[in-house]
C-alpha cells in the first residue's frame, strides 16, 4: 500500500488569551533571540501540552504536538477526541487553512475539506449560482461544475428551489446543497468534519453512502472527525485518538472506539476515597459511581443496557431523617431530573454505619450522550440541614446501541428516550 | 534511490515557513475560474435589494459635484484652471473613487473575510483581485457621466480640447488600481495583528485626498513652498495626465509618470511578498 497522508512531527503552537497584547514587543524580542542573538525561540519551549481543564501558566499552549502518522491510499480513517483535543486543528492544517509552527505534512493529491459546508454561500445568489461559487471555492474549475451540474442538483434534492436565491432556504436545503457540491468534487483526499450531524435521516443515508463509494470505488482516502462515534464505526477503517494534541492511539476502528468510549468514561464516572473528602456532621461519602449494570466501572455503557449508580457512605452517629437527591445533567449543564430514594430510604432508621444504595437506571432511557451528576444530602431538624452538596462529582458517557449500515445514525432530540407501551390496532 | 522516488510522489507538501520569495502566481493561476465568478458575484450582487438600484452610481458624484462646486469653488475660490467645474471635478472624483474604492477593499480583506478563509484554502489574492476589477463598473458608469458633461459642455463651446494622451486613460487606471491593491495589501497584511491601525488607515485615506489633486489643480501650488511635497505624491501625475489628456489643461510628464509607476512597481512587489507570507497563519491572530 502507498501512503496518501504522512504527518511528520507536526505541532501547532497557539497564544492564548488576547492576541496582541504585548505582541509587538514579544516579536521584537523574538526576532532578537533568534536572528541577532542565533539562539533557540524562546517561546516554543513553554509551551504547555493541550488540557483544557488544568490552568497552565504560559500564554502559549500546543494545540497539537509531535504528530506523527501515515494514512493509506484508499483508507477512510477516523479522528477522535474530546472538544478541545487538538482535532479540527489537525484538519485545518491539513486543509491548509493555517500553518503548523513546525513539522512538515506530505499529501499526495488535491486535498478537499469539508471544514464546513456551503462555505462562500451569498444568500442573494441563487442556488445554482451558489453551486457554482462554492465549486469553485473548494477548487474545482467551472468546466468541471458545468459538467456535474445536474448530478449535483439531483442529488442535492432541491431542484424546485435551484433559482431561487438560497436566504429564502430552510438551513436544511443549504446544507444539502452544500454537501451536494463537496460530495461530486474528486478530490483524492477527502477532509470531512462533522457534516453528518445535520441533515434529516434520509439525508444522512445518502450522504454516508456517497463517502462510502468515495472510499470505496475510487480509492479516494478520506479523514474524517466526529463525536457520533456510531458513524465513525460505519465509515471508517482505521481511527486515531487525540488526547491533548498528541496522538493516543492508532489502530483499528472497532478497538480505537471502544478503547475510546471506555477511557473517556473511566475517568469520572467513579469515585473513591480512602480517607472521606466530602464529610459533615456525621456523614461520609465513601464510594460514588455510575456503571453497566453486574458490569466494572471501566466497561462501556450502552443504552441499550440497564445501568447502576452506586454510593456507598458511613454514618458516624445516627441520623434521622436521612435522605440523599442527585440533579441529572447533560451535557450543556441544563438539569434533567432529580432523583433519589424517596420514602424507601428515608423512612428507614439510620443507625451509625455502613451503606450502599443502588440505583437502576433501566436501558433506553438515558438518550446517548455525556451527562453529569450532582450529589446531595439531607437532614432534618427544625428545619433542612444540607449535609452535603456537591456539583458535579461524576460524569459517565452512554454509548449508542448498534446501528446497522445505513441506519440512523444522528442522535434523536432530547436526553431521554423512553420507550412507552405504543398500541396500534386496525380499526376498518 | 528508493527514498528519492518516494520523494517525488508527494504533491502537496505543508511546511511551516514558505520561500521568502514567494508570489503563489501558479496557485492564482489554477484558481482563475474563482476569480472570474467572484467578479460576477460581486457585480450581481453590488446593488440587489436597493430602491434605486445601479442608480445610486449616478447620485453620489452628481452630489459630490454640486458640494465640491460650493465648498471648494465657492466658499474657498479654488481655481479650476478655466476647466469648468463639473468637468474639473468629475474627473477628480471618478479616479479618486477607483483608487480609493481599490485601496479601502483590499486593506479589508483579510480581517473581512476572516469567515470563509477559517474554513477553507484557496489564494487569498483573488478575492482583492476580483474586487478591484468589479470595482470597474462603478467606474465605468462614472466615466460615462463625464462624457456626458463634458460633451455638454464642449457643445456650449466651453475652451477644453482633447488631444491623443487621452487614449493612456485605461492605462492610469490601471496604475491606479494596482497602486491601490499593493497599499492595500500591506495594510492587511499588518492589520490582522495590530488593529488599531485600521482605523489609523481611514483617517490617513481621507487626508490623502487632499494631498491628492482632485479638487484642485497642481498649477495652483507651483512656486509655494509646499508644491514641491505634493509632486512626491506617486498617484498625483495620473490625475494631472488624464485631465491634461481629456482637457488640454493640466501636467503631462513623462519623467513624473515614469516616478509614479516605479512606486508602484515597488510596492506592488512589496505588497504581493508580505500578503504571502501573512496569508498562511492569520486566521490565528485576527
Amino acid at each position: 500500500m502507498t501512503k496518501a497522508i504522512s504527518f511528520q512531527n507536526v505541532s501547532k503552537l497557539y497564544n492564548l488569551g488576547l492576541v496582541g497584547t504585548g505582541t509587538f514587543t514579544n516579536d521584537v524580542y523574538r526576532w532578537f533571540k533568534t536572528a541577532v542573538l542565533r539562539q533557540e525561540d524562546p517561546y516554543m519551549k513553554v509551551g504547555e501540552t493541550n488540557d483544557r481543564s488544568t490552568s497552565g501558566n504560559s500564554q502559549f499552549v500546543w494545540a497539537l504536538k509531535d504528530i506523527t502518522f501515515d494514512v493509506e491510499e484508499g483508507d477512510v480513517v477516523g479522528i477522535i477526541g474530546k472538544n478541545g483535543a487538538g482535532k479540527s486543528t489537525l484538519l485545518k492544517l491539513l486543509s491548509r487553512v493555517t500553518g503548523p509552527t513546525t513539522g512538515v505534512i506530505k499529501a499526495k493529491g488535491r486535498i478537499a475539506s469539508l471544514l464546513e459546508v456551503g462555505t462562500g454561500f451569498h444568500p442573494e445568489l441563487t442556488g445554482r449560482e451558489n453551486i457554482y461559487m462554492n465549486g469553485a471555492i473548494l477548487g474545482m474549475t467551472k468546466a468541471e461544475i458545468r459538467s456535474k451540474l445536474d448530478e449535483i442538483i439531483d442529488f442535492s434534492g432541491c431542484e424546485r428551489y435551484i433559482d431561487t436565491p438560497v436566504k429564502r432556504y430552510s438551513s436544511g436545503m443549504m446544507v444539502r446543497l452544500g454537501f451536494a457540491v463537496a460530495a461530486h468534487l474528486e478530490p483524492e483526499i477527502l477532509v470531512v468534519d462533522e457534516v453528518l450531524a445535520v441533515g434529516d435521516a434520509e439525508f444522512q443515508k445518502k450522504a454516508i453512502g456517497k463517502m462510502k463509494d468515495v472510499s470505496k470505488g475510487d480509492g479516494r482516502t478520506v479523514l474524517f472527525v466526529s463525536h457520533n462515534m456510531t458513524s465513525i464505526r460505519a465509515l471508517c477503517k482505521h481511527g486515531v485518538i487525540l488526547k491533548n494534541g498528541m496522538v493516543d492511539v492508532v489502530g483499528d476502528v472497532d478497538s480505537v472506539v471502544s478503547q475510546y468510549l471506555r477511557g473517556d468514561s473511566s475517568s469520572d464516572n467513579y469515585k473513591r476515597w480512602e480517607t472521606p473528602a466530602i464529610m459533615k456532621n456525621g456523614f461520609e461519602l465513601l464510594e460514588i459511581g455510575m456503571r453497566k449494570k453486574g458490569g466494572d466501572y471501566e466497561s462501556v455503557i450502552r443504552m441499550d443496557q440497564d445501568m447502576e449508580l452506586l454510593i456507598r457512605y458511613r454514618l458516624t452517629k445516627a441520623i434521622d431523617p436521612f435522605w440523599i437527591t442527585m440533579h441529572m445533567k447533560n451535557e450543556r449543564g441544563e438539569k434533567i431530573f432529580s432523583f433519589g430514594g424517596g420514602g424507601r430510604c428515608y423512612d428507614k432508621k439510620h443507625e451509625a454505619g455502613e451503606y450502599l444504595q443502588t440505583c437502576t437506571i433501566p436501558a433506553n432511557f438515558l438518550n446517548w450522550g455525556n451527562y453529569v451528576v450532582d450529589f446531595m444530602a439531607f437532614t432534618q431538624d427544625h428545619h433542612i440541614e444540607c449535609l452535603a452538596d456537591e456539583q458535579d462529582i461524576i460524569s459517565f458517557t452512554v454509548a449508542n446501541r448498534q446501528v446497522a449500515i445505513g441506519g440512523y445514525m444522528g442522535k434523536e432530540p432530547g436526553d431521554v428516550t423512553p420507550t412507552f407501551d405504543f398500541v396500534e390496532e386496525k380499526l376498518k | 534511490m528508493k527514498q528519492q522516488s518516494e520523494q517525488q510522489e508527494w504533491t502537496t507538501v505543508i511546511k511551516p515557513k514558505r520561500k521568502f520569495f514567494s508570489f503563489g502566481l501558479k496557485d492564482l493561476w489554477r484558481y482563475r475560474d474563482l476569480y472570474s465568478i467572484y467578479v460576477v458575484r460581486n457585480i450581481t450582487t453590488m446593488y440587489k435589494q436597493t430602491v434605486l438600484g445601479p442608480l445610486w452610481f449616478f447620485i453620489e458624484p452628481v452630489c459630490s459635484i454640486v458640494m465640491y462646486m460650493l465648498v471648494f469653488g465657492g466658499i474657498a475660490g479654488i481655481s479650476t484652471d478655466g476647466i469648468p467645474q463639473p468637468v474639473f471635478y468629475m474627473s477628480g472624483i471618478m479616479l479618486w473613487g477607483y483608487f480609493s474604492a481599490c485601496f479601502s477593499s483590499s486593506a479589508n480583506v483579510l480581517a473581512g473575510h476572516a469567515g470563509i478563509f477559517g474554513k477553507v484554502y484557496f489564494p487569498r489574492m483573488i478575492i482583492p483581485l476580483a474586487t478591484i476589477t468589479s470595482n470597474l463598473v462603478r467606474t465605468g458608469v462614472h466615466l460615462l457621466l463625464f462624457i456626458g458633461i463634458y460633451i455638454y459642455y464642449v457643445y456650449h463651446g466651453a475652451p477644453i480640447a482633447p488631444n491623443w494622451t487621452l487614449f493612456l486613460f485605461p492605462v492610469y487606471l490601471i496604475i491606479l488600481a494596482l497602486m491601490g491593491l499593493s497599499w492595500g495589501l500591506i495594510v492587511t497584511a499588518m492589520t490582522t495583528k495590530y488593529r488599531d491601525l485600521r482605523m489609523f488607515v481611514t483617517f490617513m485615506l481621507r487626508l490623502f485626498m487632499y494631498a491628492t489633486p482632485v479638487i484642485y489643480p497642481l498649477s495652483i501650488a507651483a512656486g509655494k513652498s509646499y508644491g514641491r511635497f505634493l509632486k512626491y505624491n506617486p498617484i498625483s501625475p495620473f490625475f494631472e495626465a488624464f485631465r491634461y489628456g481629456a482637457t488640454g489643461v493640466g501636467t503631462f510628464d513623462w519623467s513624473w509618470m515614469l516616478y509614479g509607476i516605479s512606486v508602484m512597481v515597488v510596492s506592488l512587489v512589496l505588497g504581493m511578498l508580505v500578503f504571502n507570507r501573512v496569508e498562511k497563519n492569520f486566521i490565528d491572530t485576527v
